[in-house]
C-alpha cells in the first residue's frame, strides 16, 4: 500500500514549478526518500545482525583466549568442535528436547485454535486468557516448575509416587529432565501458537464450510480437509518460528538448573546456546564459542528446511 | 515479525540484558552522579560504595558491619550486592567478564580463594590499594594471607577477610533419635578417622529412615581434599608452577576414592552444595552432617532457618584440620571511587569487623589481631546449641596452612565437582568415573 500512495504523491510534486536551486532537494524527495524512510530497519539490522554476524565468524577462525592472545587458527575450532563430545552431547539435548516440546505444541496449539474458533460466551476473555502464561515472567515460570519437578518434596514426584512410580532425579537423569523442560516451553508456547493459528483460521472463507456443511461433510471432515490445508501457510510459519525458538532454547533449561549453564552435573539438558554461552562467557574461549554459534545456524537452516518440507507436505495435493 | 522470529534467543539476551541493567542502574545510582563533584567536597550527596559478595546462607556475614558503618557515615554509604551463591559458575566468570570491560564490577568485590590465582595474574584489573596507605595493615595477617592479596609486580590489591579451618556439623536431634550420642565432645569421639565416620553413618541410616548421613559428595570431598593437600605440599589441582597435577596429586586421587566410596555405600543425600535444593535439604533434615569449614556455619544457620536452632551442633572432623576456603576483599581499578572503597575495605578486614562476623556469624576471622581477641576466642554460636565456635577454630587458625591454587583453579574445580558430582546422581558410572574426572580437569584447564 505505502509503495504505490509514495509515487502519486511525488508526481504531484513535480506539477508545481519550483526554483532551480530546488532541484536537489526534489530528486532527492523521488529518488532518496523512499530509501531513507526505510533505512532505520536496515541501519539497525546491519549494527545488530549483520555486523556481531561478521565478528563472529571473523573471531571463529581465531584462538581468543582470556589471557589476551589471539592466534589464527582457521578451522580450527570448527574440527575441534566437531570432535568434541561435550557438543555433540549439547546439539543431542537441543534436538531432543525440540522435538519434546514442539510435536505436542502444534498438535495441542491447533486444537486449541480450533476450539477457540467456534461461537461460545465470553469468548474474548477466554481467547486472551490463553496468552497469559506468555506474558509470565519466565524467571517465575521457572521458580514455579522447579518446585513442581524437585527430586524431593516435589508435586510431580509426589504424583508420580501415589501411583506406584518411583521418583525421578529430575535435574540427573536426561530423558525426564528434558520432559520437564519441555514441558515449560510448552506452558509457555502452546497459547500463543494456539492464536496464530486462531488468526490464520479466521481467514478461511465462511462458505467453504458451509458449502461442506451442504454436501453433508462432519466437523471432523471440514477440520482436516478444509481448515487443515488452508491453515497451510500460517503452519509454516509457525512450525518455522518454533524451530528458532526451540534450536537456541536457553532460558528454561538455564533457569532449571538455578541460573546454570552447565545443565545438569554432565550436561544431561545443556543446549547448543547453553554451550556457547559457557564456552565464551565461563571458559572465555570466545573463538570456540563463536565457531560454535555458526553451528548451530547451521543446525537451524538444516531444521527449517526439514520442517519446511514437511508442512508442505501437509493437507496433500500441489 | 522479528520479536517473534528469535524468541529463545530474545528470551535469552533479556535475561542478560536483565542482569546487566541491573548492575548498570545501580552503578548509576551510585557511581556516575557522583562523578562529576570531587570526592572530598563534603556538601555533595554521600558516595555509595557497592560491595559485591557471593556464597550461600549468611556469605560474608557483612549485614551487620555495614548497617553499623552506614549509621556512623552519612558521607559514604555501603551497598552490599549479594550477586549469587555459587562463586565457579556465576559469580566469578561474570566478575571477569566486568573486570575485562571495564565496566559493572562493584567499588569492592570478594574474591574466593579459588580466584586468587587468576586475580593475581591480572594487576591491571585492581586499584593499589598501597596508594591509600594500606601497606600499613601488613601487620595485621598472617604471611600468607597477606602475600596472596599482593601481585607478582607487587601491587596490593586485596585484603583478607575469612579463612577456612574445618569442622564437621551434625543434627544433634537426629543423633539421639538413631540412639547416638549427641553431645559435641562424644560425637567427636565416635569419629577418629573417616573410616569410623561412615560405619558410624551406616548404624545412623539404619535407624533412621528419611534422613542421609551427609549431603552429597561434593562438600566431603573438599574437606577430604584439604586435609589431604596439607600432606601432599599444600598443593591440590596446580603445582607451584601453575602444571596441571591432578592425575599425580595422590591428594586428589585419595579425596576422590573416599567421595566415591560414601555415593557406594549410600550414605549421601546427593545434593549437590550451594543450589537451592540443597539449602532446602538442610531446612528438611534431608542429612545429618555436612562438613564445615568455619564460613559455612553461616550457611547452614541461614539455609535451616529458625526451626533449626538448637538442633545443629559442631563437632570436630575426622582425619584432623584443613583450609578449605576464605576470601579477599579487593577494590577494581574501574571503581571511581577508589579513596573510599579502599576506606570501606579496610573497615571490614578490621580486627573489630571481623571478630563480630565472627561472634554474629561464624566466618574465622583471617585477621591476627581478630583471632587472640577473647571475644573471639570465647565466643559460642548461639544456633549450634552454644557450640564453643572460638575454641573449635579460633585455636587452630594460626595453624593454618595456605593451600597453593592455580590460575584456572576455578574452572578445573567446577569440572572435577560436576563428575564427583555425577558420579553421585547416577550420571557417571563409579568404575569410569576417575578417567573422566582427569580428562574433564585437562580440558577445563586447556
Amino acid at each position: 500500500m505505502s509503495l504505490d500512495t509514495l509515487p502519486r504523491a511525488t508526481r504531484s510534486n513535480h506539477r508545481r514549478v519550483r526554483p532551480p536551486g530546488r532541484r536537489w532537494a526534489s530528486r532527492f524527495d523521488v529518488k532518496g526518500m523512499p530509501y531513507a524512510l526505510v533505512s532505520p530497519y536496515f541501519l539497525l539490522f546491519a549494527a545488530f545482525g549483520l555486523f556481531p554476524l561478521a565478528f563472529t565468524l571473523y573471531y571463529s577462525l581465531y584462538d581468543y583466549d582470556l589471557a589476551g592472545t589471539t592466534e589464527w587458527i582457521g578451522l580450527g575450532n570448527y574440527t575441534a568442535l566437531l570432535g568434541d563430545d561435550a557438543f555433540w552431547r549439547a546439539v543431542i539435548n537441543t534436538v531432543g528436547m525440540f522435538l519434546l516440546a514442539t510435536v505436542p505444541q502444534m498438535l495441542l496449539a491447533l486444537f486449541l485454535a480450533n476450539a477457540l474458533n467456534k461461537r461460545f460466551r465470553f469468548r474474548l476473555a477466554i481467547r486472551m486468557s490463553v496468552l497469559l502464561p506468555l506474558v509470565t515472567s519466565v524467571v517465575a515460570v521457572a521458580v514455579v516448575f522447579t518446585q513442581l519437578f524437585a527430586r524431593d518434596w516435589g508435586l510431580i514426584n509426589w504424583i508420580l509416587g501415589s501411583v506406584g512410580v518411583d521418583p525421578f532425579n529430575w535435574r540427573a537423569e536426561r530423558i525426564p529432565s528434558w520432559i520437564a523442560i519441555a514441558t515449560m516451553v510448552d506452558w509457555r508456547w502452546t497459547g500463543y501458537n494456539a492464536i496464530i493459528f486462531l488468526a490464520g483460521m479466521q481467514t478461511i472463507p465462511r462458505d467453504l464450510y458451509e458449502a461442506a456443511a451442504i454436501d453433508g461433510a462432519s466437523r471432523r471432515r471440514q477440520f482436516w480437509q478444509i481448515t487443515l490445508p488452508m491453515l497451510r501457510p500460517t503452519m509454516i510459519f509457525v512450525v518455522l518460528n518454533s524451530t528458532i525458538g526451540g534450536l537456541t532454547l536457553f532460558s528454561e533449561p538455564t533457569t532449571f538448573y538455578g541460573g546454570n549453564v552447565d545443565g545438569g552435573s554432565q550436561g544431561q539438558f545443556q543446549t547448543v546456546a547453553m554451550f556457547i554461552v559457557k564456552e565464551g562467557f565461563r571458559e572465555f574461549d570466545y573463538g570456540y564459542a563463536a565457531a560454535a554459534a555458526w553451528l548451530l545456524f547451521l543446525l537451524i537452516l538444516i531444521g527449517a528446511a526439514i520442517n519446511f518440507l514437511f508442512v508442505r507436505r501437509i493437507g496433500g495435493t500441489k | 515479525m522479528m520479536i517473534s522470529k528469535r524468541r529463545g534467543g530474545l528470551v535469552a539476551a533479556s535475561v542478560l540484558a536483565a542482569a546487566a541493567l541491573t548492575v548498570a542502574s545501580c552503578s548509576s545510582g551510585g557511581g556516575t552522579s557522583q562523578s562529576s563533584a570531587p570526592a572530598s567536597s563534603g556538601a555533595a550527596e554521600p558516595v555509595t560504595i557497592r560491595v559485591q559478595t557471593f556464597g550461600g546462607g549468611t556469605n560474608f556475614g557483612y549485614k551487620n558491619a555495614i548497617e553499623k558503618w552506614n549509621a556512623e557515615h552519612k558521607d559514604i554509604q555501603i551497598k552490599e550486592e549479594h550477586l549469587t551463591d555459587q562463586f565457579e559458575q556465576q559469580y566469578w566468570p561474570q566478575m571477569i567478564q566486568w573486570l575485562t570491560s571495564g565496566t559493572g564490577a562493584g567499588d569492592v568485590v570478594g574474591i574466593d580463594e579459588g580466584g586468587m590465582g587468576l586475580a593475581k595474574a591480572h594487576p591491571e584489573w585492581w586499584a593499589d590499594l598501597k596508594e591509600f596507605g594500606l601497606e600499613s595493615r601488613k601487620a595485621d595477617f598472617p604471611a600468607w594471607k597477606w602475600e596472596n592479596g599482593v601481585s607478582a609486580d607487587g601491587k596490593l590489591f586485596g585484603l583478607g577477610t575469612d579463612i577456612g579451618g574445618m569442622s564437621l556439623c551434625y543434627r544433634a536431634d537426629l543423633f539421639k533419635q538413631a540412639g547416638l550420642p549427641s553431645e559435641r565432645d562424644k560425637v567427636s569421639a565416635l569419629w577418629p578417622t573417616w573410616d569410623d565416620f561412615m560405619k558410624v553413618g551406616q548404624q545412623f541410616q539404619g535407624k533412621v529412615k528419611d534422613t542421609k548421613w551427609a549431603d552429597g559428595t561434593n562438600t566431603l570431598y573438599q574437606v577430604y581434599l584439604y586435609q589431604e593437600a596439607a600432606k601432599n605440599g599444600n598443593v591440590t589441582y596446580f603445582d607451584q608452577q601453575n602444571n596441571l597435577i591432578v592425575d599425580k596429586n595422590p591428594a586428589v586421587k585419595n579425596a576422590f576414592d573416599f567421595a566415591s566410596k560414601m555415593s557406594q555405600q549410600g550414605l549421601t543425600a546427593k545434593l549437590r552444595n550451594f543450589t537451592e535444593e540443597w539449602a532446602a535439604g538442610t531446612q528438611k533434615g534431608a542429612f545429618a552432617t555436612v562438613g564445615c569449614p568455619s564460613w559455612m556455619l553461616g550457611v547452614v544457620s541461614d539455609n535451616a532457618g529458625d526451626g533449626g536452632k538448637g538442633k545443629w551442633d559442631v563437632a570436630s572432623v575426622p582425619g584432623g584440620g584443613g583450609n578449605w576456603g576464605g576470601s579477599w576483599l579487593a577494590v577494581p581499578k574501574q571503581s571511581k571511587h577508589p579513596k573510599e572503597a579502599a576506606m570501606v575495605a579496610d573497615y571490614l578486614t578490621q580486627a573489630q569487623t571481623e571478630a563480630s562476623i565472627f561472634t554474629d556469624f561464624g566466618n574465622m576471622p583471617s585477621n591476627t589481631k581478630a583471632q587472640q581477641d577473647p571475644a573471639v576466642q570465647g565466643a559460642k554460636n548461639e544456633f549450634f546449641n552454644d557450640a564453643p565456635i572460638g575454641e573449635i577454630f579460633a585455636k587452630s587458625a594460626s595453624s593454618l596452612q595456605p593451600v597453593f591454587l592455580g590460575v584456572k583453579h576455578a574452572q578445573v574445580k567446577n569440572a572435577i565437582e560436576s563428575v564427583v558430582q555425577g558420579m553421585d546422581d547416577g550420571s557417571v558410572a563409579y568404575d569410569k568415573a576417575w578417567q573422566q574426572l582427569v580428562d574433564d580437569a585437562v580440558k577445563a584447564a586447556g
